[in-house]
């Protein structure tokens, strides 16, 4: 049929063979039949063809190579699914002579513009490995290309290339660790699961160690603990201030959202992360999503009690508020049923154990037998590890020997053996009780186990012990073989403390054993013989006959079977099996010191890093040079003409009614600047945050003095309110439909199809170029891009603005903080915030700001959280999530992101404890509603054109010559305002350049030196307001010496 | 990654496998078959099997073992989570997925697999996609692929493969414009002998069946979305929106989708609608037990419960029952020793029950646990919770969908000890 010339007989025939496939029949012979099909017309059949080459081309490999060329000549279709599936199917074919052919084959494709094709690349490289490991350094190449692609359909698939070909080198992920960070949340969720195992195995190396003793933040000198839990790990004491890498908190913080997952290996895989990675005091959010897993199917199941047993064993506190989520029921598997008894065991303790007896009571009657010999167990380990319980325990238990189940029983009788071990004092009566039962029980473990505490217990029962050896004496050929060596045991302590009942019973059993088939027992016999019967060649030993068998011995633990999984990662195979699996990665400890945090910065513009001040090595590390390039979207470049037609008359629109609310806004402005007395108000402040770097370290001084600044902070907030309400009042208009396409755009990530996008069609063309340039919270290096795509992306802009603007690492980032609440006034809850000008994974819009919340109290503060918000028309705000609580002299820091709308005006909220609520207002000061921006000097000079007029101005500026230099005006600059700095070709102006935060309108700042020690500082914006404000803090800086 | 699969029924065939890699020869489900036998049910066999140089991997549902193979260390839950989702592949298919079902389309179920896996590493797992490049079977195709030799295969790359809503198909056409949305809340409780509750629990599900033309982007929003205490969002779901505002906001896949699944927090008391009167006793001396179980409706809310079926595992010692229902029908199955009752709607007049004797195996002592019972029911047009949806609001098309909105209230695992 093959052969036949309808497509219909061909692809019966195909379907026929697969389906012989399918059941593992051999269809090798006709592979030469097939492969002439390899290159049908009818796509069907063609996939048929490829499922049935894959299958066997390893075994004909002569054959498959007639099949080559129509790949290779499908890795050039212009359809980027043949092109995909050409890929796949080639690097399929397990034929060691056409390795070079797939290296080109991965090579070119891994530079295709689609990522679907570079995706299939990624699979390709794992393929190509396994077939030949020698191609490791090519393929390693491929790698570090496609690490860098920014295609979340790619990710995924990249980072499994990598575990599976280079795991150890981890030096190319440092690049692209932020990168995957932030992409983490659009990645398919079996990509997910793969780039969190790994950036969990990286932060274990690049990062030091959260597991700290909560020291309060005002203690800078801190005690460096390894945790408790890691106590093999050398605990380490350094006095050293703990501070989490940026970089860690973000891996953390990114990761956060997917514990709602729908997919539970996301889930168990973000758990894992929290719990190998994150401070001890943030893994309890993952515990109630795991509870929530336990309702999948019996697989999924398993799986998480597993890893909660394990989890559960460290930290009770974690899933004790789940208790009763982990009751058996009766129509769980065996399986998942032990498991939940075992969580039950590790959760138990004073406060639960009575609920807890009381449910194990029902499940001892349970039909499942070996589930209630579990259970038995488990009051065991209850009865050793609680103290309070374990007579009532005891007493339950023996109870149970009279249970007609022999099962339960024989686990009772080995339960209560081993209590007894543990407080062998007055308990004769159960010993007793026991010795009775050796006639009903037949479980040999049982009736070794009453033997042995007859035995060890053999003069508290005088009379019985005698009595029980007679009757085993009797039985003993019969006997188990582990009953057997306890008869032994039982006869030789006999002997010792009896031997006028027992010798004769006693030799009688040994003849017995002597000649038994087991040899151990054989030898037991010998042993026991030549220790305690007297006779001449006994040496010293039988002396001490007495003490070696009835020594004290010490009490077995009661352990739980999880105890030693915990050095496995959680979540993997190694751990469910408890067995290292091939391919375990393990998870190293902490570094003691962090590896150089700045290799996973990605390369700034060049220039920016230069103008760094010097000497100053913590801000160094703080600025992170996060964003280097607003990110273009890659789709857009098809849309980008469409919009730019679309937007233009808007925009237009947009200026001018802009101009209005300016025009207004600056005469009020201008009003506002005469007034003297409060220019003399904010001269003061000024000059304070001036001095402010010197005394940075001196976090006191600071903060009296911010506590002066907010005073006058404030009242220059009122009289700005007044003029930021016209402004607001423009905003307003589009406020709405901002943030509805801000919805769009950024959580969509890359959407910005409008024509494909019907939803941003009529509402947001407006603003679309508005936040475009902001674009999502990606941060894409530049020179992460292949050649390819910068081309793309250069042809890509949007708007005229955004042609010059990108967003770049803020050149320093002052350690001021603000005052947010007192102690006093916060009951001994003190709040403290910064802005540390990074653009903020909240919004584009919004500005983050870093709060530090202090417990200074002697108790624990529990559930601090947001409440009410009131904040002016426009302003929006990301509140930190609740903190559950705060132990005494504990900080924590959180971050949130607030919409000032480019204007100062206060943002009010309520921070709120579980008891209290406090007032409490942050108002930005002007300079951190700017992101700074990198642009060439033409640019600035072209931009600066076109802002003129009365977006424009100036001041004079008069001050010692020495203060001119350009690092001190850099210094100054940035010290006030989140700037960028602009390479500049004359010696005597120095140009800066910053965006707002909301409405990404430009900020140029000038300084231009004049003869003598005079200076010009000229500031274009649109935002006349914000930009005369900036004038007037720069101003008495700049002229200060 | 998985290395192959393997199909295998009750009765120990496999029926189909499928290899991603290089081949494994199919004599490694001999393990599985050794843990199959040591576990005297299939629930018991243990989803994770280490051979010498392979680790197998099952999961089981609608009596089919699904047993992946893999070779190196991977996380147990990626594997598990997948076979699962192909089995919801399967189903969304053939509308069943039974063994016959799946030799009958072993074609279409081998191009999928295809599709789903590449090299052991899960290439398109979403319903959507998987449907644009290979078309289900159905009845007319079938007819028309014989005639025209036309395929079920789709030989553009579905565009949302690429695109931003990788789970949403473009160029979706309907003349019928609905949403629908169920939402189902299954109460899983443990009661003991005497009443009381031992734990309970409500996990509620949002089910949606959407049907709009071209990109709608929805917002759903609850009149208390506090009542929701731990959540997981079908992929669509904004979740920042969700963090914010505790509103739905969403582009939906086409068709039916799990919106939300949700945890009414523990804290909140769970209002039980029924209560179970028992009165099961066993006699040492005589072969004879009693046996009476009535069912009532406890706080419903003015609703009937409805689709009311009671089961209990009887002890071993019962060799047979002679039941009288007073509504419904029962059944006894001496072998498994199943009781099951279907009893129907409630009637709060007149409250069903079910009386009569068990025999049991003569001489044998009698046993010493009582059946734990359990039930199922239905409450239509209620949600246990109290949770309610607010509105349903649709931006980006120009069209009014027509919407709905339905509540239901079931029993998930829930159990009466006697």
């Amino acid at each position: 049929m093959l052969e036949s010339n309808k497509d219909s007989a061909k692809l019966d025939a195909m379907k026929r063979i697969v389906g012989m496939i399918a059941k593992g029949k051999n269809a090798s012979e006709l592979f030469p039949a097939v492969v002439k099909n390899v290159a049908s017309k009818n796509i069907e059949i063609k996939k048929l063809v490829y499922v049935y080459l894959v299958r066997y081309a390893e075994e004909q490999q002569d054959l498959a190579l007639l099949s080559i060329s129509t790949f290779q000549r499908a890795l050039k279709d212009p359809n980027q699914l043949i092109r995909a599936s050409a890929l796949r199917v080639l690097s399929s074919i397990r034929v060691p002579i056409i390795v070079p052919i797939m290296m080109l084959a991965i090579k070119e494709a891994s530079a295709d513009l689609s990522p679907y094709v570079r995706k299939n690349a990624a699979h390709a490289i794992q393929k190509l490995y396994s077939l030949d490991p020698e191609q490791k350094e090519m393929l390693i190449e491929v790698i570090e290309k496609l690490l860098k692609d920014k295609s979340t359909l790619v990710a995924g698939s990249v980072v499994m290339a990598f575990e599976e070909v280079c795991p150890d080198r981890i030096d190319l992920i440092h690049k692209n660790y932020r990168k995957l960070c932030n992409l983490l949340v659009d990645v398919e969720e079996w990509g997910q699961v793969v780039i969190i195992h790994m950036l969990t195995r990286y932060a274990r190396t690049q990062f030091v160690s959260p597991w700290k003793e909560d020291d309060g933040l005002e203690d800078n000198e801190k005690n460096f603990y390894e945790s408790d839990d890691e106590q093999k790990e050398k605990t380490d004491k350094r006095k050293k201030t703990y501070a989490m890498d940026p970089d860690h908190r973000l891996l953390i913080r990114n990761t956060k959202p997917l514990l709602q997952s729908r997919n539970a290996a996301v889930v168990m895989a973000v758990a894992q992360l929290y719990w190998h990675i994150a401070p001890k005091s943030e893994t309890g959010i993952i515990s109630k999503s795991l509870v929530r897993l336990l309702r999948s199917n019996r697989e999924v199941q398993y799986i998480v009690l597993q890893n909660i047993a394990t989890m559960s064993i460290q930290r009770k506190g974690m899933f004790e508020p789940y208790l009763k989520s982990f009751y058996v029921r009766s129509t769980d598997p065996t399986m998942i049923k032990t498991l939940k008894l075992e969580i039950l065991t590790n959760l138990a303790n004073e406060a639960n154990i009575s609920t807890l007896l009381r449910e194990f009571q029902t499940y001892v009657k349970s039909q499942d037998k070996q589930f209630a010999a579990a259970t038995i167990q488990t009051i065991g380990r209850c009865a050793t590890n609680i103290s309070e319980v374990t007579d009532t325990c005891l007493n339950g238990l023996v109870c149970l020997l009279s249970n007609r189940d022999e099962i339960v029983v024989a686990e009772s009788v080995v339960v209560i053996k081993k209590l007894l071990q543990m407080q062998p004092a007055q308990h004769g009566e159960i010993i007793k009780h026991m010795a009775k039962l050796l006639d009903s029980i037949t479980v040999p473990v049982a009736r070794a186990s009453i033997l042995w505490l007859i035995g060890e217990n053999c003069e508290r029962v005088p009379k019985i012990a005698p009595d029980v050896l007679r009757k085993m004496a009797k039985s003993f050929t019969s006997e188990d073989d582990l009953v057997k060596l306890q008869i032994l045991n039982l006869g030789a302590k006999l002997y010792l403390t009896n031997s006028k009942q027992t010798k004769l019973l006693t030799q009688y059993i040994l003849n017995l054993g002597k000649y038994d088939q087991n040899y151990d027992i054989r030898d037991r016999t010998r042993f026991i013989r030549q220790l305690i019967v007297p006779n001449e060649k006994s040496g010293a030993l039988s002396k001490y006959a007495k003490k070696i068998f009835l020594a004290q011995k010490p009490a077995p633990l009661l352990e739980s079977p999880f105890k030693d999984r915990d050095h496995f990662q959680l979540g993997t195979l190694s751990h469910t099996l408890n067995t290292k699996a091939t391919g375990y990665l393990e998870l190293s400890n902490w570094p003691e010191v962090a590896p150089d945090p700045s290799v996973r910065n990605v390369e700034v513009i060049e220039l920016a890093k230069e103008w760094t001040p010097v000497g100053k090595a913590k801000k160094e590390n703080s600025a992170k040079k996060f964003y280097s390039e607003s990110e273009e979207d890659e789709d857009s470049s098809d849309s980008s003409s469409d919009s730019e037609s679309g937007s233009g008359s808007e925009s237009g629109e947009r200026g001018e009614s802009g101009e209005e609310g300016d025009s207004s806004e600056d005469s009020s402005s201008g009003q506002e600047s005469e007034s003297g007395s409060e220019s003399g108000v904010e001269d003061e402040r000024t000059a304070k945050r001036n001095s402010k770097p010197k005394g940075k370290s001196d976090s006191e001084d600071g903060e009296k003095e911010n506590e002066k600044s907010k005073t006058s902070d404030s009242s220059n907030a009122e009289s700005s309110s007044i003029e930021e309400s016209s402004s607001d009042s423009e905003s307003e208009s589009d406020s709405e439909s901002e943030t509805e396409s801000r919805r769009v755009t950024k959580e969509k990530g890359k959407k910005t199809k409008q024509d494909r996008n019907p939803l941003t069609k009529d509402v947001s063309l407006l603003d679309l170029d508005d936040f475009n340039p902001v674009s999502t919270p990606v941060a894409l290096p530049t020179p992460a891009l292949s050649p390819s795509l910068i081309a793309d992306l250069e042809g890509l802009n949007l708007s005229t603005s955004s042609s010059v603007i990108s967003v770049t690492a803020p050149v320093f980032v002052p350690m001021k903080t603000h005052v947010l609440l007192h102690r006093m006034s916060g009951k001994g809850l003190a709040a403290n915030y910064y802005f540390p000008r990074q653009p903020c994974i909240f919004g584009d819009k919004m500005v983050s700001v870093q709060i530090t919340l202090n417990n200074t109290t002697d108790q624990k503060i529990e559930n601090i959280h947001i409440g009410g918000k009131k904040l002016p028309i426009g302003m929006q705000m990301h509140v930190f999530n609740p903190i559950d609580s705060l132990e005494p002299e504990g900080s924590i820091t959180v971050s949130m992101g607030i919409d000032f709308c480019d204007s100062t005006q206060t943002a009010s909220f309520q921070l709120c404890t579980k008891d209290d609520c406090f007032n409490v207002n942050i108002q930005p000061p002007v300079g951190e509603l700017l992101l700074p921006v990198a642009m060439s000097e033409k640019d600035f000079k072209k931009e600066q054109g076109m802002l003129t007029g009365m977006n424009e101005t100036s001041t004079v500026i008069i001050t010692a010559p020495q203060n001119f230099t350009s690092s001190v005006i850099l210094q100054k600059v940035v010290n006030v305002a989140n700037v960028g700095a602009v390479p500049s070709g004359q010696d005597n102006i120095h140009r800066f350049a910053a965006k707002t935060v909301h409405s990404g309108s430009l900020m140029l700042v000038t300084v231009e030196l004049k003869e003598g020690s005079t200076a010009q500082l000229i500031i274009n914006t649109e935002k006349t307001v914000i930009g005369s404000v900036l004038l007037r803090e720069l101003k008495p800086v700049l002229s200060q010496g | 990654m998985i290395h192959s699969l393997f199909l295998i029924n009750s009765s120990g065939d496999i029926f189909l496998e499928k290899h991603w890699k290089s081949v494994v020869s199919r004599s490694v489900c001999d393990y599985f078959f050794e843990a199959q036998e040591r576990a005297t049910e299939a629930e018991n066999v243990p989803p994770v099997i280490p051979t010498p140089h392979h680790y197998l991997l099952s999961v089981y549902r609608h009596k089919i073992f699904f047993v992946a193979v893999i070779q190196t260390e991977v996380p147990p839950l990626f594997v598990i989570e997948f076979l699962h989702r192909v089995v919801d592949t399967f189903q969304d298919y053939f509308g069943v997925c039974s063994e016959p079902v799946i030799k009958d389309n072993v074609v279409v179920v081998y191009e999928v697999l295809e599709e789903m896996l590449d090299n052991g590493f899960p290439l398109a797992t979403e319903s959507n996609i998987l449907k644009e490049l290979i078309k289900p079977p159905t009845i007319l195709r079938t007819v028309v692929n014989t005639i025209t030799g036309s395929t079920n295969v789709g030989d553009q790359l579905p565009t949302g493969q690429l695109s931003v809503v990788p789970w949403r198909r473009t160029g979706v056409k309907y003349t019928n414009n609905e949403a629908y949305f169920d939402v189902i809340e299954e109460i899983d409780a443990i009661i003991d002998k005497s009443g009381s509750t031992v734990t309970a629990e409500i996990q509620g599900v949002i089910d949606a069946c959407v049907k709009l033309t071209g990109m709608p982007d929805l917002t759903l929003s609850f009149m208390n979305p506090r009542l929701l205490d731990d959540v997981s969002f079908h992929p669509c779901v904004r979740f920042k929106r969700w963090e914010s505002e505790r509103i739905l906001s969403f582009i939906p896949p086409d068709g039916n989708f799990r919106l939300l699944s949700y945890h009414v927090s523990a804290q909140n008391l769970v209002a039980i609608p029924v209560y179970v009167k028992h009165n099961i006793s066993f006699r040492d001396s005589s072969s004879l037990g009693r046996f009476e179980i009535t069912v009532g409706p406890k706080q419903t809310m003015g609703k009937t419960i409805e689709g009311v079926m009671v089961t209990s595992q009887m002890p071993k010692g019962v060799l047979n029952m002679s039941l009288t229902p007073s509504q419904g029908t029962h059944t006894f199955d001496p072998v498994t020793k199943m009781l099951s009752w279907d009893v129907g709607k409630i009637n709060p007049q007149k409250l069903p029950s079910l009386k009569g004797t068990m025999s049991l195996q003569a001489g044998a002592s009698k046993p010493d646990e009582n059946p734990t019972i359990n039930l199922q029911f239905k409450i239509q047009q209620l949600a246990i919770s109290g949770l309610k949806v607010n509105r349903l609001d649709m931006y980006g098309e120009k069209y009014k969908p027509f919407k709905g909105i339905k509540y239901m209230t079931k029993a998930g695992k829930f159990q009466v000890r006697t």
